[in-house]
């Protein structure tokens, strides 16, 4: 078996005047769980879509487990997934549509039972499919792509609408797939997600990727953080921040006695040592913005609907 | 990976296969037979007809208007052919529209292109397998529909000899035959319309104007219907198959327009369904956005059936000897005169009267169109008559005088009727006296009292006779 799953070198793929996809690199090794983030339009749909044989690069290389992948619907088998939310149909039953998919793709009955008790939806399997919850047709759509017993897992925003608990099982599942050495490529607009379940992640911003590495790595890239501060003694609190190296005092209002503070983490360090030998005691201090949700948003410019001429180069991100 | 993977059809690396034909049609029959719409469809299909033709067969007021309506209480075979003309309007198109016409949009709408696409892996198997499970179920539906309302004809009111359109009687076995043939017929144009109903589904994506194609289409010809169209514009729609069974209920049988409307319906199914299946393998799966535009839907599919149509215009033409509108005074007293000494001799039987033959009758008619009043001597018509354009066409205004002989006897019997003949060639004869001969009085037969065969009755010109 090959260490990898996926391979891209320079996948561009153009819509028209759009260029969804602009030189796409991506290696995923087999066993992780790789995150794909990015702003509205980015290209994580696309380029997943691409990953299960939608549709094929316009230039570029694309390698799936092993198998260079040149045409629409080429893929190999032991890719599953989904993209743009699962494909389920309302008038069949949860065990009808994932029988459905088992009898097309020649994958054996007892398959549908495994799949249905991974997602813990066997209660449900004989309900029409019409009256699910957005969280349960995830779930089901997780089942589906389960089936074959996948080597490449694609999911597109697959917690999208799950509760805790829905999505500490889905959670599970995926991290138990990793570990029997699955590769699993999801995306998801939410950062804690990604940190939650992957070890790599990917920032696609307008088709470009902006950075791709450990998760560690990413949150180092968030620059300069800003912490709010609470503090036995807010006034002298204040006057050790301002004095302090490398550190800048905001004037963001604050509605109790907590201030913020802007530095790099070893000028946060030194700040905390100061206060305490100033002998004021420190109750709270916390990143307004979390470091992957700053990273991303350093990345990719503050909102995420900005012109392609404003969003960070490459350069920007190493 | 430690999992044992027994599920994995093929090895590593291998090319993938797309599912199988069967699998693929097995599943869009299970989709299409899962919507509640369809089985309310199919419940309607089973039960309407059938009670309708038992209903309607006891009662005394009868359908005169379509043909053999009048007869629906005489024969239990006049019920399915009743509900065959009522369906070919309207019934078998808004069929073929909610079935065919849904068969692909309905993905569009549940947003499942790329889960199946990528499920089956092969667009040309989904188009195959949804194109052949949307025949599969109009063509359940259209044999609900007629076994329904055969049944319903039979057991209401029995299996009788029928009166054709041409005053033959047609035996119980015989009539049971052309039933079947009759609604053999009308699958070719009621697939005719399902292919349009594909390439609608196949264009308009979501938006129900692709749904609804077949429905519109079927609304365009009734309109289209009632111009004054030449016959050879008439012949060359395939909705004229869904008229033209009518001729295999005279005898002989029209068959000319039957072969003609059979051709041209063949020929709508398979460009249609061309044009259907080279839109959807070219179509781009990743574009949710599929809700199609009118440029599309007049490009890839209003534009070539229009060429067809006029190609099928040139050929009918060019091949046929049609001319003008197909209805002429010789081809309608030719007729007249035929259904009117089989009636006379049938007439003659039920009044147990002296048996008479339709030679021996020597029949012949006068029509006039306009007014005109009818020269009653003359039983033939000169080339001046005949070139005369207000003496063509249809018209409610037609009045004609029928002679004949009474065997044994110099005297000539006449008798005028009136008739309404529809551009489609089929005429309603009403008696206009004698009263004795084709006035409004019940006859007691073997079944119950009848109407007078000669009071009204249905006749069909063959639009393709050729001319004299
Ligand atoms: N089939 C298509 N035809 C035309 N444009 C397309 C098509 N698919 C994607 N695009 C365009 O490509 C770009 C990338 O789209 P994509 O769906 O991959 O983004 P995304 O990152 O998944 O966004 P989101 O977070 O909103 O799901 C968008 O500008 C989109 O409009
Ligand atoms: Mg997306």
């Amino acid at each position: 078996m090959q260490d990898r799953a996926i391979r891209a070198r320079g996948i561009t793929k153009s819509f028209g005047e759009v260029v969804a996809l602009d030189g796409v690199d991506l290696d995923i090794p087999t066993g992780t769980v790789h995150g794909l983030v990015g702003p509205n339009g980015a290209g994580k749909t696309t380029l997943l879509g691409m990953l299960l044989g939608l549709s094929s690069p316009d230039r570029g290389e694309l390698e799936i487990l092993g198998c260079p992948v040149r045409q629409d619907l080429a893929v190999p088998d032991g890719v599953a997934g989904f993209v743009d939310g699962p494909g389920l149909y309302p008038a069949l039953t949860a065990r009808k549509n994932l029988r459905a998919v088992a009898a097309l793709r020649g994958y054996p009955a007892w398959s549908v039972e495994d799949a249905l008790g991974r997602v813990g939806l066997s209660d449900v399997a004989d309900d029409a499919v019409r009256g699910f919850s957005l969280g349960m047709r995830q779930r089901l759509g997780l089942a589906a792509a389960l089936l074959g017993d996948p080597r490449l897992l694609v999911l597109d925003e697959p917690s999208n609408g799950l509760d805790p608990a829905g999505k500490r099982q889905v959670h599970g599942t995926i991290a138990d797939l990793a570990a029997q050495g699955t590769a699993v490529i999801l995306s998801s607009h939410r950062m804690d997600d990604v940190g939650a379940l992957c070890s790599e992640v990917t920032l696609l911003a307008t088709g470009r990727v902006v950075f791709s590495g450990p998760l560690s790595k990413l949150a180092a890239e968030s620059g300069d953080l800003d912490y709010r501060l609470l503090t036995s003694d807010p006034t002298h609190a204040r006057s050790v921040a301002s004095a302090a190296e490398e550190i800048a005092l905001l004037d963001g209002a604050t509605d109790d006695d907590a201030f913020v503070v802007r530095g790099a983490v070893p000028a946060m360090d030194r700040l905390g040592a100061e206060l305490v030998r100033a002998g004021i005691a420190l109750r709270e201090l916390a990143p307004v913005t979390p470091p992957l949700e700053a990273a991303f948003l350093a990345l990719t410019g503050d909102t995420p609907s900005e012109t392609p001429s404003e969003t960070p180069s490459d350069e920007d991100a190493r | 990976m430690s999992a044992p993977a027994p599920a994995r059809p093929t090895t590593s690396g291998a090319a993938p296969l797309p599912a199988s034909f069967a699998r693929t049609l097995r599943f869009e029959l299970v989709k299409l037979i899962a919507q509640w719409r369809i089985r309310v469809i199919l419940l309607c299909c089973l039960l309407a007809p059938g009670v309708f033709v038992a209903a309607t067969g006891q009662q005394t007021s009868l359908p005169a208007d379509t043909v053999f309506g009048r007869w629906m209480a005489l024969s239990g075979w006049a019920g399915p052919l009743v509900v065959l003309a009522f369906a070919g309007v309207w019934a078998l198109p808004l069929l073929t529209s909610l079935v065919a016409g849904d068969v692909f949009a309905i993905e569009d709408r549940l947003g499942t292109w790329r889960h199946l696409v990528v499920t089956v892996r092969s667009p040309r198997r989904i188009f195959a397998a949804k194109a052949l499970a949307s025949l599969i179920v109009v063509l359940t539906l259209m044999i609900a529909i007629a076994l329904s309302a055969t049944l319903g004809g039979l057991l209401g009111v029995g299996s009788h000899p029928l009166v054709g359109l041409d005053g033959h009687m047609f035996g119980a076995g015989d009539v049971a035959g052309r039933v079947l043939l009759a609604w053999l017929v009308v699958v070719l144009p009621t697939l005719a319309y399902a292919a349009i109903g594909l390439l609608g589904s196949v264009t308009m994506g979501r938006s129900p104007i692709g749904l609804l194609l077949p429905a519109l289409l079927a609304l365009l010809v009734q309109v289209v219907q009632m111009l004054p169209l030449p016959a050879v514009v008439r012949l060359a729609l395939p909705s004229n198959t869904f008229l033209a069974w009518r001729g295999l209920f005279t005898s002989p049988a029209q068959t000319g327009p039957i072969v003609v409307g059979l051709v041209v319906s063949l020929a709508w199914v398979v460009l249609a369904t061309a044009l259907a299946y080279r839109l959807f393998v070219r179509r781009d799966f990743t574009d949710l956005t599929n809700d199609g535009s009118a440029r599309r839907i007049a490009v890839g599919g209003l534009l070539p059936l229009a060429a067809l149509t006029a190609v099928s215009v040139a050929a009918v033409a060019v091949l046929t000897p049609v001319t003008g509108s197909g209805i002429t005074r010789a081809t309608l007293q030719d007729s007249l005169s035929t259904s009117f000494s089989r009636l006379y001799v049938l007439q003659t039987a039920q009044l147990h009267r002296p048996a008479v033959t339709e030679a021996a009758m020597q029949t012949a008619s006068t029509c006039t169109k306009g007014g005109l009043a009818a020269t009653s001597t003359t039983s033939t018509t000169s080339a001046a008559d005949a070139a005369d354009p207000t003496q063509t066409g249809p018209g409610n205004d037609w009045r004609c005088i029928v002679s004949w002989h009474t065997p044994g006897t110099t005297f000539v019997g006449q008798a005028t009727f009136q008739l309404d003949v529809t551009p489609d060639g089929r005429y309603v004869a009403d008696g206009d006296g004698p009263k004795e001969v084709n006035g409004s009085f019940p006859i007691h037969t073997a079944q119950g009292d009848a109407p007078n065969p000669l009071w009204q009755f249905d006749g069909l010109v063959d639009l393709l006779a050729p001319h004299r």
